[in-house]
């Protein structure tokens, strides 16, 4: 019985320890399907990726690319201040998508920025389906 | 008698020389002393947890004793066009860094390059960038725009450890200057 305890409180500690992406995403996804949204595609995502969006602070063309690039295994540098920028991809940075709240902050913060508005649910969920992938 | 007065004077001795080789070569002398920096800080090192998180994760974080009260007040409720950029964070972050970098800020700090500022600070509407700052205007005044702003690997005065190696330590000391690709920089 406590051999029991001990084997899950490792089993808890070490899922704990080690925060799947899988998980995190597949919540954020339940939370936007319950606002509505029908299904994800990780094609739109990538479409949605490269789109540009002229913001009108600036009068500058960006999309997420800009930034971000479209090879998500790699570090990038943000294209105004050339701050580093860890790569996006799971399978290479293991802490990306493994946090909610980083994960909300930075589509709230990106969005804005780029498109000039909040993203929906339907845009957030093709976002993850796209970058869960790489 | 003779023996206790020798006894004490020996308790005396141990106790200054304790003290002297405590004060002289502190852990925090040492660390210094290892990174080559010279003098003390001139600026309280930036240490609370969520700062250095939310704001050092995007460019580096600026000391508190860097800017008034004021300054930090205005910028934090601005986070939604920071400079050009959204830096919006959740509203109980948003609380913390601002209680933190307010309670640190150059009005209350004592330390060398925070007391400069306060006092170089002649207008009713202090700066939000610190590279505004009067002093911090005088400070680069000599250093010719190609080494900075024609510089790809330094940009803007704004990215202060490119270019002040000891930056993250709150020590900014011209001889610990190294720009990159060109060198120290003594004026």
């Amino acid at each position: 019985m406590k051999g029991l305890s001990v084997l899950a409180a490792v089993l808890i500690f070490a899922g704990g320890a080690a925060p799947s992406f899988a998980g995190v995403v597949d919540d954020l996804l339940v939370g936007y399907k319950a606002l509505g949204v029908a299904d994800f595609s990780a094609a739109r995502g990538k479409e949605m990726w490269t789109k540009e969006f002229k913001s009108a602070k600036t009068g500058k063309t960006i999309s997420c690319a800009t930034c971000h690039t479209t090879d998500l295994k790699q570090a990038s540098k943000h294209a105004e201040t050339g701050e580093a920028i860890e790569p996006l991809a799971p399978s290479v940075n293991p802490k990306r998508l493994a946090d909610p709240k980083f994960v909300e902050k930075w589509f709230g913060r990106n969005c804005k920025q780029t498109l000039g508005r909040e993203c929906t649910a339907q845009e957030k969920g093709d976002f993850l389906m796209f970058m869960r992938a790489w | 008698m003779k023996n206790r007065n020798v006894l004490w004077i020996a308790l005396l001795g141990a106790t200054l020389t304790a003290g002297l080789a405590g004060s002289a070569w502190s852990d925090d002398d040492y660390r210094k002393f290892k990174k080559g920096m010279r003098g003390g800080p001139d600026v309280a090192k930036a240490e609370n947890p969520a700062y250095v998180k939310e704001c050092g994760s995007c460019h580096f974080a600026y000391q508190p004793g860097f800017l008034p009260s004021e300054s930090w007040i205005k910028l934090m409720a601005g986070l939604a066009d920071h400079f050009g950029d959204n830096a919006e964070l959740a509203p109980e972050d948003q609380k913390s860094i601002t209680d933190y970098l307010t309670a640190n800020s150059a009005d209350k700090s004592g330390q060398k390059a925070a007391v400069k500022i306060m006092k170089s600070i002649k207008t009713s509407q202090p700066p939000l960038r610190i590279t505004q700052t009067p002093y911090f205007v005088h400070e680069h005044r000599e250093i010719p725009l190609k080494l900075y702003k024609d510089n790809p690997k330094v940009k803007s005065l704004s990215h202060c450890n490119r270019c002040h190696v000891n930056a993250g330590e709150g020590s900014f000391n011209e001889h610990e200057v190294n720009i990159p690709g060109v060198g120290r920089w003594e004026d």
